[in-house]
């Protein structure tokens, strides 16, 4: 991947899901916190488009930026009186160190490992091959995701039900 | 200059640093859901990153875990935040400090 355009796409959308990333543990107001976290994860759907996961891109879309942010908000406005603030507890400084040691030990073992690199994972569309994926090697997963899905939905009725 | 696999998993590794230290960190319940969101999608990002760069038989299946791995975050996603709102009906916080009815 040495195209001048991929390669300053690749830099700029790494730098937006970074900081907006960072921007989501800075920010005081939690409602703030949602709107940059979707900044994120459109930044991480950039990222997939780059990696030619075009069909991935959409359904991070779809999910997250659709839905799962506009859950976020919702829990938020449910919860009134405590939903905003976005304030850490006092042990954020072992956190920090511990989440700085992590993400340290990751990068440095993906630099210094040898991986096998090929170039089969260019694809022109995925949705196909996704699809016949789903449907013939992974269909048992596939009907679990769909029986997890349901439970949670009644779950999460359940829970939320007053009575 | 040229953009291999390195590059994204060192950007997977610092998105879920950040991750990581939200959950850690956070007070609010709905911050530390939002801490593994961001981890989860990391996770995302190295899987894809994997399926685009690794020399595999079959380089759609890490396309195919990142699908699953979506569809459980969702999951994750709306039992957890039913379970914020439902502990916020009955202790009226979900500031995960003062949620200690467990604490002996």
């Amino acid at each position: 991947m040495n195209d001048t355009g991929v390669v300053i796409a690749f830099w700029a959308l790494s730098a937006i899901t970074v900081a907006s990333a960072l921007m989501v543990a800075a920010v005081r107001n939690l409602v703030y916190a949602v709107l940059f976290l979707v900044l994120s994860l459109m930044g991480v759907a950039g990222l997939y488009i780059t990696l030619s996961a075009d069909f991935i891109a959409m359904a991070q879309i779809l999910i997250y930026v659709g839905a799962i942010a506009v859950l976020l908000l919702f829990a938020i406005m449910l919860t009134p009186r405590a939903g905003r603030n976005n304030a850490e507890s006092p042990f954020w400084a072992p956190g920090l160190v511990v989440a700085g040691l992590v993400a340290a030990t990751i990068s440095m073992v993906a630099v210094s490992t040898d991986w096998h690199q090929g170039d089969q994972g260019q694809f022109t569309s995925t949705a196909q091959l996704l699809g016949e994926a789903l449907l013939d090697p992974f269909v048992l997963p596939f009907e679990i995701a769909s029986v997890v899905l349901v439970v949670a939905m009644i779950g999460a009725i359940v829970l939320i039900r007053e009575d | 200059m040229t953009v291999g696999l390195e590059h994204y998993l060192v950007v997977g590794a610092i998105l879920f640093g950040i991750g990581l230290f939200l959950t850690m960190s956070k007070r609010n319940a709905i911050g530390i859901l939002m801490g593994i969101e961001l981890m989860l999608n990391a996770v995302n990002l190295t899987l894809v990153t994997f399926s685009r760069f690794a020399d595999s038989p079959r380089p759609i299946d890490g396309q195919v875990f990142a699908v699953f791995v979506i569809t459980v975050a969702a999951a994750e996603a709306a039992v957890a935040l039913a379970l914020a709102v439902s502990i916020y009906r009955h202790r009226d916080t979900i500031d995960v400090d003062r949620i200690d009815l467990l604490k002996w």
